[in-house]
């Protein structure tokens, strides 16, 4: 061989495109939003394991169901970040995301995105039925037109309707095993509903200022802190009692409702703690929002250890 | 681009690559098992 070839690592090498790629596998995997995926896999399995007949479906298919949740979820995600990429840039928090640092093209992304969608849900649809794919379909729909697109700018109620897309998996799981929706999977969705703006806009109580450089309406921004801490007691409020509404309806036993009763009671308590934190004049907290962070945290362990409560009692005192 | 950038860029593709062709033959393998399962089931 001639000595002219270049080789890959040398100076001078043969020429790139003017916009060559530089972004790694691992920046594909955070478009996805692995983090938010945990949470809709978890509630999306959950949905699965409590429904009729769940142990009885094969295996491959309750993975594929699974699997097409997780890669469907990833997918809004993904092109959230393709739409958001200009507020993303100038919040702290997301500023370092794949597409604001310009490691991967804002295109690239939304091609990505939908593709992923589109593989989601033919995925499900095949190894499944057509209503969860259907509401898969609708969940992913929903969180990029009716949150990402219409509310999350323009309203501070967006978490609460936009809530709704997080709140399918359950829904999903269901459908994919018994091919119906029942009530039991309309008050999983209740919970994981009403779950939403208490756990977000705890978030947003210490975020406050980046969603305000973002110009993002959320409730902290658009009407105060002291307004956002009440809100987050009224939903509160609300979700405790509505935790219990499997064991009511005769779904679980009274072991679930015990334990749905006490963490309740916890989430209540982190709801007064943020009602009451040390502030100044607009509610702003003094103490670092410690409490709002603790409501925060906590909000994460209610519903992974309510779920976690429902699945294991109708294992063990199911059908 | 430098040498250094150059050899991170085709580190970089090659992972990317790595990682298209380990997606496709997953899915490949996820139609057989999936099409299977459903034979199975009816």
């Amino acid at each position: 061989m001639s000595g002219t070839a270049m080789e890959p690592g040398q100076g001078g090498a043969a020429p790139l495109p003017a916009s060559y790629d530089m972004s790694d596998v691992g920046d594909w995997f955070a478009l996805l939003k692995p983090r938010v995926m945990t949470l809709v896999v978890f509630s999306g399995l959950v949905g699965m394991l409590v429904a009729p007949g769940a142990l009885a479906m094969h295996p491959v298919l309750s993975g594929t169901a699974i699997l097409c949740i997780a890669v469907a979820a990833g997918a809004a995600g993904a092109i959230n970040m393709w739409y958001d990429r200009d507020i993303d840039a100038v919040m702290r928090r997301t500023a370092r995301r794949p597409i604001p640092d310009g490691r991967i093209q804002p295109n690239a992304a939304l091609a990505y995105g939908v593709i992923l969608s589109v593989a989601s849900v033919t995925l499900m649809w095949l190894a499944t039925n057509l209503v969860a794919a259907g509401v898969l379909a609708f969940s992913i729909a929903f969180y990029v037109f009716v949150y990402t697109m219409w509310l999350k700018r323009r309203t501070p109620q967006n978490i609460v309707i936009g809530g709704a897309a997080g709140a399918f998996p359950p829904v999903i799981g269901w459908a994919a095993v018994t091919g119906d929706i029942t009530l039991v999977p309309v008050l999983l969705f209740a919970i994981v509903f009403v779950w939403t703006p208490p756990h977000f806009w705890s978030l947003s109580l210490w975020a406050h200022d980046d969603y305000a450089r973002a110009g993002v309406p959320m409730l902290p921004v658009t009407h105060g802190a002291v307004r956002t801490r009440r809100q987050i007691l009224i939903y509160t409020l609300v979700l405790a009692p509505l935790g219990l509404a499997p064991w009511l309806i005769g779904f679980a036993s009274p072991a679930y409702a015990g334990v749905a009763a006490v963490l309740g009671l916890m989430f209540l308590r982190h709801a007064v703690a943020v009602l009451r934190d040390t502030q100044d004049e607009a509610g702003r907290s003094l103490t670092g929002d410690a409490p709002a962070r603790a409501s925060f945290r906590f909000s994460l362990t209610y519903l992974f250890v309510l779920f976690a409560a429902l699945a294991a009692d109708r294992l063990v005192f199911g059908p | 681009m430098t040498p250094e950038e150059r050899a991170l860029f085709e580190k970089r593709r090659r992972r990317r690559n790595i990682a298209i062709l380990i997606g496709l033959f997953g899915l490949c393998a996820l139609f057989y098992f999936v099409g299977v399962a459903r034979l199975l089931r009816v």
